[in-house]
């Protein structure tokens, strides 16, 4: 087992575990976490391909290498835009749930 | 390839130790935290993975700019969580969730232990073309050249996020500046590193961002320790961040991909192709469109954790 296969295999339960805390933690935060994590696990795939593609002389293959820094500052933009939405939702209800069923009353709600 | 020494093997047990834990954390804060630590130690992952450039990425938004938003935002939400707890989904959810995820994880291994081997590759091609750009980093020729278009697009992607979080403004505070002006002892520590770092900040930012050119680097990683020094200052106190309505600030926020696209344009207009370089000019125009996109990361990234604006100009 080469150090690429225990990275890839790495990948793979932070994939798993980041499912996981998705489905199940109810707070929003914490989706967003578990998201972020499942994320990392999908780039580590990439540096995984990247380093079976080690050659003439280079570390890995640059092409998957790119793709993952592009990749990096997409994921930081959506969790930023994430992490604002979820401000704003708590400081028009006061609560930070993504429940259906719970809603703003106009009244605390300067904006309304 | 070699086989896996113990370093590595430790290292990812560590890493996934750190992935249960913010999953399994009790609280947000304590998860997000984990999240920094994870986020410090991937770029060692990616160092032994031969990415130079990935891991320096990873160790500046990773571990820093995420990790630093993520835990603000846990402390702001710290006092409802007692309530959203109560809302965590039953036995049965978990169960089948537990049961889809670990079969999710089982099929990725088995992709990972049956990867074709020799695996794939596109390093010689990148290598036998360097010369069409001049430029010695093959990872900088794949982001602003062979695949000019995912970078012009990552730029464009950036500016709709931080349209998106000034759209959730309220009206009254339109054009106003974001967040809650920081606060700190003029005499404290951090006020002391807002004023050592941010020089000696600023050099390495713009170095990074020169070497970017021949070796691990480039324009977003030195536009992110930019970004940092403008957010250190920022929280120490010592300048306010600035009304989202100045103009300064949207021409800032426009000048990368509005240069890289005229430059693509002029690619068209040249007879070859979109966001094709005369190869004469080609590396002094990947130098001019980096130097403005560091300043433009700088500011997008910084305007990113700032958030929305909460108060007036």
């Amino acid at each position: 087992m080469n150090a690429a296969v225990v990275f890839g295999l790495c990948g793979a339960i932070a994939i798993g575990l980041g499912l996981y805390g998705l489905i199940t933690n109810p707070q929003p935060l914490r989706k967003i976490l578990a998201f972020n994590l499942l994320g990392s696990g999908a780039f580590l795939f990439f540096g995984v391909v990247a380093r079976r593609g080690a050659a003439v002389g280079l570390g890995g293959d640059p092409v998957p290498q790119a793709l993952v820094i592009t990749g990096i500052v997409v994921a930081f933009a959506a969790t930023a835009l994430a992490v604002a939405l979820l401000l704003r939702l708590f400081e028009m209800t006061g609560a930070a749930t993504i429940r259906a069923d719970t809603r703003s009353s106009p009244a605390d709600d300067p904006e309304a | 390839m070699t086989i896996a020494s113990t370093y590595e093997v430790a290292l990812a047990m560590i890493v996934l130790g750190l992935a249960a834990w913010i999953i399994t954390a009790q609280k947000s804060f304590a998860a997000a935290g984990g999240f920094v630590a994870y986020g410090l130690l991937l770029p060692l992952v990616w160092v032994r993975l031969g990415g130079i450039d990935v891991a320096l990425a990873e160790a500046a938004i990773g571990g820093g700019l995420s990790g630093v938003l993520l835990l603000g935002a846990a402390a702001r939400l710290g006092t409802t969580e007692t309530a959203v707890v109560a809302e965590r989904p039953g036995v049965l959810v978990r169960l089948l969730a537990s049961v889809l995820s670990a079969f999710i994880a089982l099929s990725l291994a088995a992709v990972v232990l049956l990867l074709p081997d020799p695996g794939p590759t596109l390093a010689p091609a990148a290598v036998e073309n360097s010369a069409a750009t001049g430029l010695g980093n093959p990872v900088t020729n794949v982001l602003m050249a062979f695949r000019a278009m995912d970078t012009l697009l990552e730029k464009v992607v950036l500016l709709l996020a931080l349209i998106g979080i000034w759209s959730l403004v309220p009206d009254r505070f339109w054009g106003g500046r974001p967040g809650m002006r920081h606060e700190a002892d003029p005499r404290g520590v951090l006020a002391f590193l807002a004023r050592l770092l941010p020089p000696l900040g600023i050099v390495i930012g713009l170095y990074v961002l020169w070497v970017g050119a021949d070796h691990p680097g480039g324009a977003f990683q030195g536009g992110t320790i930019l970004a940092a020094m403008w957010l250190l200052v920022m929280m120490a106190g010592l300048m306010d961040a600035p009304p989202i309505s100045r103009r300064w600030l949207r021409l800032t926020l426009i000048a990368g991909p509005g240069i890289f696209l005229v430059v693509g344009l002029g690619g068209l207009w040249l007879g070859n192709a979109f966001l094709a370089y005369p190869s004469a000019y080609a590396k002094p125009l990947i130098v001019a469109i980096e130097l403005a996109m560091t300043l433009t990361v700088a500011a997008t990234l910084g305007l990113l954790m700032a958030g929305v604006p909460e108060r007036r100009a």
